[in-house]
């Protein structure tokens, strides 16, 4: 039989697959790992922390709509220190990268948290500048190529890890966006966020999320993130890593054709709890079906 | 905590039983085995549109046979696709989920299982191994669902708020016009009523449990969407935010904000 590679490489860290987790759909793993062995994940991506404990928004935080869902849980998190004394060890169990997705309302969190994980067992920072859910820090930062560039250059220099900056879709130039942070130093991109949506209850007649808007994610929005993929990974140089609507491998293998370095699993976590490991598996039976022996012969490979 | 799964059940019977609210019993491999009183089950729609699980409290749970039976009303269109199972139809289904009822805080004392509603459905399997004396308080608007159920197992007071049956007005009413004594309550309702409920036993230093509701997600307690305001620190995220699905959906009255 032919020995076939799945590794991928995002700023010098080998992941053996390309399959990743979407940050705050996957906690820290440990309440999915009663339905995924998470060694076999290429890695884990956490629930944005913060420096202190967030408390999040009102509820009902969650609602359907067609295709899809809208969230407005508005990062909730413990804080770095509780992350740090549980979390990290926790994954630190497993043969999988961890990836720590990082939160702020300032400038000086964000870079708090970054220095403070520069000693921890973790492979990979994610910027999160584009949660639509929180009124300061989050999406502030990440509509606006100039505010994106300085909050990059500002972690990088606090950061020890690779860093990878989680772009919003909710922009006229994605592009222009992921050129904004390469240049500013960012190691890696990953895209998309969620999409700003509502939802309202006509029967009660009133907002379904009690923040009013919420971060639309889910099936439905595959194709605007399959685009975004493309235009982002033709702009830049470092990977980019795709999300958004991802369910199956045959979705996960259109964002590594349309550029994807890696891709990440999210909102498919809610309803098919073993998700991202059936997506491995079924990379791997694309990758036999169609004799192919480095799965980077397929990144990129429509154009 | 006991383990859950994820499965492919099968529907065995479904009934209307009320209008909008329906019973089904469903054939699962592990499920049925592992669950207690006052837990719940995520059930998937087959139609791909609709992403979420629908979280339906267990309303009895048969080891011997590995069937459940869940008591849900049509409250859109994900229960509504499920009133139209037949029998043999496969449906998935994720479980036992949350904690349950602490059943042996009831041994040797008078117990209220209160119900309101489509809150009644978990009170049946709680009444079935809760050890004491007990008595259900059914409270409805107006149709009564369940009671041929209940009263072969215990006493039933019966509330509705047009007087059809029982006492007219809430569960309390039906409590103070049949003099009911109680050293613990358990109590599963619309969030008023379990206010009132939860006043109630507070007046009357009853020991109160309570189930909550609040719209989920992940069900598993990955995505932080069903929290309820606790008085004490809750343990994800040292906030006072406990989350339903996993800390709960089972509190003590005291524990939280309603």
């Amino acid at each position: 039989m032919e020995t076939r590679s799945m590794k991928v490489n995002i700023a010098g860290v080998e992941l053996k697959n390309p399959v990743m987790t979407c940050s705050g759909t996957f906690g820290s793993g440990m309440e999915y790992s009663e339905f995924v062995d998470l060694n076999v994940l290429g890695a884990v991506v956490t629930k944005g922390v913060a420096n202190v404990p967030w408390e999040g928004n009102p509820t009902p935080r969650i609602t359907e709509v067609y295709g899809g869902i809208l969230n407005a849980i508005g990062l909730q998190n413990p804080g770095i220190d509780v992350f740090c004394e549980r979390d990290i060890p926790f994954l630190k169990k497993y043969d999988t990268k961890i990836v720590v997705n990082v939160c702020g309302r300032s400038v000086e969190d964000y870079c708090e948290v970054a220095e403070r994980l520069g000693d921890e067992p973790v492979d990979l920072l994610e910027i999160n500048i584009s949660c639509p859910n929180v009124k300061h820090g989050g999406i502030a930062f990440g509509q606006d190529p100039k505010a994106a560039a300085q909050i990059t250059g500002a972690i990088k220099r606090y950061a020890k890890q690779p860093v990878i900056v989680k772009l919003s879709p909710n922009v006229t130039d994605i592009a222009q966006m992921a050129q904004a942070v390469e240049a500013a130093g960012a190691d890696a991109v990953s895209l998309i966020n969620t999409i700003t949506g509502m939802k309202i209850d006509i029967h009660k007649r009133q907002f379904a999320l009690a923040n009013k808007t919420g971060g639309m994610s889910g099936p439905a929005v595959k194709p605007v993130a399959v685009r975004m993929v493309y235009q982002a990974a033709n702009a830049v140089k470092i990977p980019v890593i795709g999300m958004g609507g991802i369910a199956t491998a045959e979705d996960a293998l259109e964002f590594i054709l349309a550029g994807a370095t890696a891709v990440a699993v999210g909102t498919a976590n809610f309803y098919r709890p073993d998700a991202t490991a059936k997506i491995v598996q079924g990379i791997q039976d694309y990758m036999e079906k169609y004799h192919i022996s480095d799965i980077t012969e397929l990144i990129g490979a429509v154009r | 905590m006991a383990e859950k799964f994820k499965e492919k059940a099968t529907v065995v019977y479904q009934s209307c039983i009320a209008p909008d609210i329906y019973s089904m019993w469903l054939q699962t491999a592990k499920i049925a085995s592992q669950a207690v009183p006052g837990q719940f089950i995520s059930i998937y729609c087959n139609d791909a549109s609709r992403l979420l699980p629908r979280p339906i409290s267990i309303c009895e749970i048969n080891v011997r046979s590995g069937m459940l039976r869940v008591v849900y009303r049509i409250a859109g269109k994900g229960t509504e696709e499920f009133s139209r199972l037949h029998p043999g139809d496969a449906v998935d289904i994720l479980g036992p989920l949350g904690n349950g009822f602490p059943l042996e805080r009831a041994r040797g004392k008078r117990a209220l299982l209160i119900g309101g509603g489509i809150g009644l459905p978990p009170m049946l399997e709680l009444c079935k191994q809760l050890p004491g004396e007990k008595v259900i308080v059914a409270g409805f608007r107006s149709d009564t669902f369940l009671m041929e159920d209940f009263q072969a197992l215990a006493p039933v007071a019966v509330a509705t708020e047009d007087g059809s049956t029982g006492a007219k007005g809430t569960v309390l009413d039906a409590i103070r016009e049949q003099g009911l004594k109680a050293d613990i309550i358990y109590a599963c309702g619309p969030t008023p009523m379990l206010k009132a409920v939860k006043n109630y036993a507070a007046e009357e230093q009853i020991e109160c449990w309570i189930s909550m509701e609040e719209r989920m997600g992940c069900g598993i307690g990955a995505c932080l969407a069903c929290v309820c305001q606790s008085k004490e620190v809750d343990e994800h995220s040292r906030v006072h935010n406990k989350r339903v699905c996993k800390e709960g959906p089972v509190f003590e009255a005291g524990e939280v904000e309603l």
